[in-house]
């Protein structure tokens, strides 16, 4: 579904992914892990197509298509969701009509007929339920003077409304006191599917307490430098990065 | 001149006028057909013979004569932030008609940019031709709805008319009121006005009266090298309500224009007049070729405790001039201005308002919202007055200007002068950069770039917005869109 190979990526001359690659087949929960300033959410921005990044190497296939050669729209009308690390506030445009904008930008280019709004508000409210979110939240501006937690949850409100194929989520758990971690778990463990993907990136094991991952890799240095199984994640936990980063495989990095 | 004015009336709110369907607002015209046209140029023989063909009486032409003496010793201002070729006002011709015109065959032969335009703001293919002047046998058609319409409010005793009909049926109301509120010495553009104005709107509300639907004109022009100079005239006697809308919503593709209109309003004791504007004149092309100069002179009178409120979208002509503003003689009166201009290319808008504090407990608001965008310049220009016997008046003045690239300039020029100390006066102002971040999450929820930014937009002009009356909002909304398409950079 998802096949990362080699690739190289840099913003203003600093070359931050250095030969990075990574496999993700559907349904698949992948963690990935890693110190402050690896590169995380530059991968997450890449996959998501922000144009800041320039690849200079390497090539990302999502479902058999060169993503590389989508802009941010087909990729989200492709089925790609990026949850944000920091989700930004849109004065003036009610969180509803901006995902019903979204949600019908998307159907349209898929060519399928918009959702009615009887449809659109009774899927509204099963998705808000999913992740306990308060109705008032819905009504206000995108974002707009939510909490930390209400910013996070309301990106777990909008990936369940938009149902992609592959969600990125980018330190869902950061900011997240433990019942609203528990919450918004809850939410994308619902959403596991045979057919949906989720590369799910956190500075701290906690969260996969939670959320199981079928594998889980270290971020360092901008290249995967260990992979494992779940327990990987506590080992990491007790010992920290360094014992990783500081092998020979991250020394090349 | 060759101008047109087109007038008609619309109440999409009012019960009353569930029969006129919205299809029928937009034929809901008249057009003054007529096939003279006077030598360009302007001097006393050219007023006497518009004055003429108007059939008006004699006290209309010796005020026109007066104006265009007055007119003849005042300088065109360059004090506003805007830069631009001076017209020539002896090039122009100032009374015409449009029969002479060669209508084009079909709407092939109309420009594609046009078109796609008038597509986008869901113009019908009826409606395109029109505005496109492609051919105009409908219109006549449409008097019968113009003047239905007219019936039903003349049953209030709402008189709704153009300024020359009323010059001819209600001389002593237009006697009365003309030029009160905007002295014909005003200003250079105010005298010019008053000197050759041919048409424009009159409208008369009376005691007690709360008109039960919008009244809307549209004015437009039809040819290059024409000027427009109406003049609007509305009057709300003691403790009535009207609310008026003004739209010049169809794009035109032609050279330089003159656009010098003066709007007067008079509400009276306890009266409350809503005028609303959403301006989308030309703006000239990418590079600043053609547009119209939009010079208008607006202002609202308010007696005690009336209250007088201008909301205006601006998205069009290539020069704006204008300045709605309060004059709050009355004690308790209230003034409000609420603005978006926006500006792209090489459009350029020196635009903002005066509250005059007179009376005691007066308030007024502020509400402007810049967003410039190309090369173009956006400036706010507000002046806030309050006089010494304007005890605990009152104003708040918020300007917020929204950048869409590094090459726009956005400009505030507030002056604020008080001359009572129990005054308070609050201004604020902001300036930002259309987030990219922003952008990006809209993209990556699947929005697409001109989707993304019309949703930005029109959330940061929300405030603006939500002021018009219903249909206009939508109007605006896509209007916002549309002038902002590929703008970021
Ligand atoms: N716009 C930028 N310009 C220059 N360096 C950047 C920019 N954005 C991120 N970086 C650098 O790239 C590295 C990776 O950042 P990031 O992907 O945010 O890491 P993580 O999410 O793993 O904490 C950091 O060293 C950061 O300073
Ligand atoms: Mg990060």
């Amino acid at each position: 579904m998802l096949k990362i190979e080699n690739l190289h990526a840099r913003i203003d001359d600093t070359e931050i992914l250095k030969g990075l690659s990574l496999e993700m087949g559907a349904g698949e929960v992948h963690a990935i892990m890693g110190p402050n300033g690896s590169g995380k959410s530059t991968l997450a921005s890449i996959l998501a197509g922000r144009e800041e990044y320039e690849v200079t190497e390497g090539s990302i296939t999502f479902d058999g298509v060169d993503l590389l050669e989508l802009d941010a729209t087909e990729r989200a009308v492709a089925g790609i969701f990026l949850a944000f690390q920091y989700p930004v506030e849109i004065p003036g445009v009610s969180n509803i009509n901006f995902l019903r904008s979204a949600l019908n930008s998307i159907r349209e280019q898929r060519e399928e007929a918009p959702l009615s709004g009887k449809d659109f508000l009774a899927k509204v409210k099963e998705c808000a339920q999913l992740v306990e979110l308060d109705g008032k939240l819905r009504d206000r501006s995108v974002n707009e003077g939510f909490s930390g937690g209400e910013k996070k949850r309301n990106e777990i409100f909008q990936m369940a409304m938009l149902e992609p194929k592959l969600a990125v989520l980018d330190e869902t758990d950061s900011g997240l006191d433990i019942d609203a971690l528990r919450i918004v778990s809850h939410g994308v463990n619902s959403m596991r599917n045979g057919g949906r993907s989720f590369l799910v990136i956190t500075h701290y094991q906690r969260l996969l307490d939670h959320i199981v991952p079928d594998h889980v890799h270290v971020l360092a240095g901008g290249r995967i430098v260990h992979s494992g199984g779940k327990e990987l994640a506590l080992e990491l936990e007790e010992k920290g990065y360094d014992w990783i980063v500081d092998t020979p495989a991250a020394q090349q990095a | 001149m060759k101008s047109e004015t087109n007038r008609m009336s619309a109440a999409e709110e009012n019960p009353l006028l569930d029969e006129f369907t919205r299809k029928e607002y937009e034929f809901g015209f008249t057009t003054d057909i007529e096939a003279d046209k006077v030598p360009p140029g302007l001097n006393e023989d050219v007023i006497r013979l518009i004055s003429a063909k108007k059939n008006e009486p004699q006290w209309m032409l010796d005020w026109r004569l007066e104006a265009f003496r007055i007119w003849l010793g005042m300088e065109e201002p360059d004090w506003a932030h805007v830069q631009y070729e001076k017209p020539d006002y002896q090039a122009i011709s100032y009374y015409s008609a449009p029969k002479s015109k060669v209508p084009l065959g079909s709407l092939d032969e109309v420009d594609p940019e046009l078109r796609a335009t008038m597509d986008k703001l869901g113009i019908s293919m009826e409606e395109q031709k029109r505005l496109s002047g492609v051919a105009v046998d409908f219109v006549m058609d449409s008097v019968s709805v113009a003047t239905s319409f007219k019936d039903k409010l003349a049953e209030l005793g709402i008189i709704f008319c153009s300024m020359s009909e009323a010059i001819q049926e209600h001389p002593e109301l237009v006697r009365q009121h003309l030029g009160t509120v905007v002295p014909v010495k005003d200003n250079f553009f105010s005298a010019l006005n008053s000197a050759v104005f041919t048409d424009g709107s009159f409208c008369y509300i009376p005691k007690g009266t709360k008109c039960p639907m919008e009244l809307s004109t549209y004015f437009r022009i039809n040819e290059a090298g024409t000027g427009q100079f109406e003049r609007t005239l509305l009057v709300a006697e003691e403790g009535s309500y009207v609310s008026y809308l003004e739209g010049c919503t169809a794009p035109q593709r032609d050279e330089n224009q003159l656009h010098a209109a003066v709007v007067e309003l008079k509400a009276m004791d306890s009266a409350e007049i809503k005028y609303s504007t959403v301006q989308n004149w030309y703006p000239g092309d990418a590079q600043g070729k053609g547009g119209v100069f939009n010079f208008v002179t607006k202002r609202g009178i308010c007696e005690t405790r009336a209250k007088i409120s201008w909301t205006q979208v601006e998205t069009g002509s290539a020069v704006t001039w204008k300045y709605p503003s309060c004059i709050l003689k009355g004690d308790g009166s209230v003034g409000e201005f609420y603005s978006v201009a926006v500006t792209n290319n090489a459009q350029q808008a020196d635009t903002g308002t005066k509250m005059i504090h007179l009376g005691a407990n007066t308030h007024s608001t502020i509400i402007s919202k810049g967003i410039s965008a190309g090369n173009s310049q956006n400036s706010y220009r507000g002046l806030v007055q309050i006089g010494p016997r304007a005890r605990n008046a009152r104003n708040f003045s918020q300007c917020d200007s929204l950048l869409m690239t590094d090459t726009s300039g956005a400009h505030t020029f507030p002056y604020i002068e008080t001359k009572n100390p129990t005054a308070k006066v609050e201004h604020e102002a902001t300036t930002s950069r259309i987030g990219e971040d922003q952008i990006f999450y809209c993209l990556q929820r699947g929005l697409t770039e001109e989707q993304a930014i019309g949703l930005i937009v029109n959330g940061y002009a929300k405030e603006v917005l939500n002021k018009l009356p219903m249909e206009f909002a939508v109007e605006a909304r896509k209007l916002l869109t549309i002038s902002l398409e590929g703008s970021v950079g």
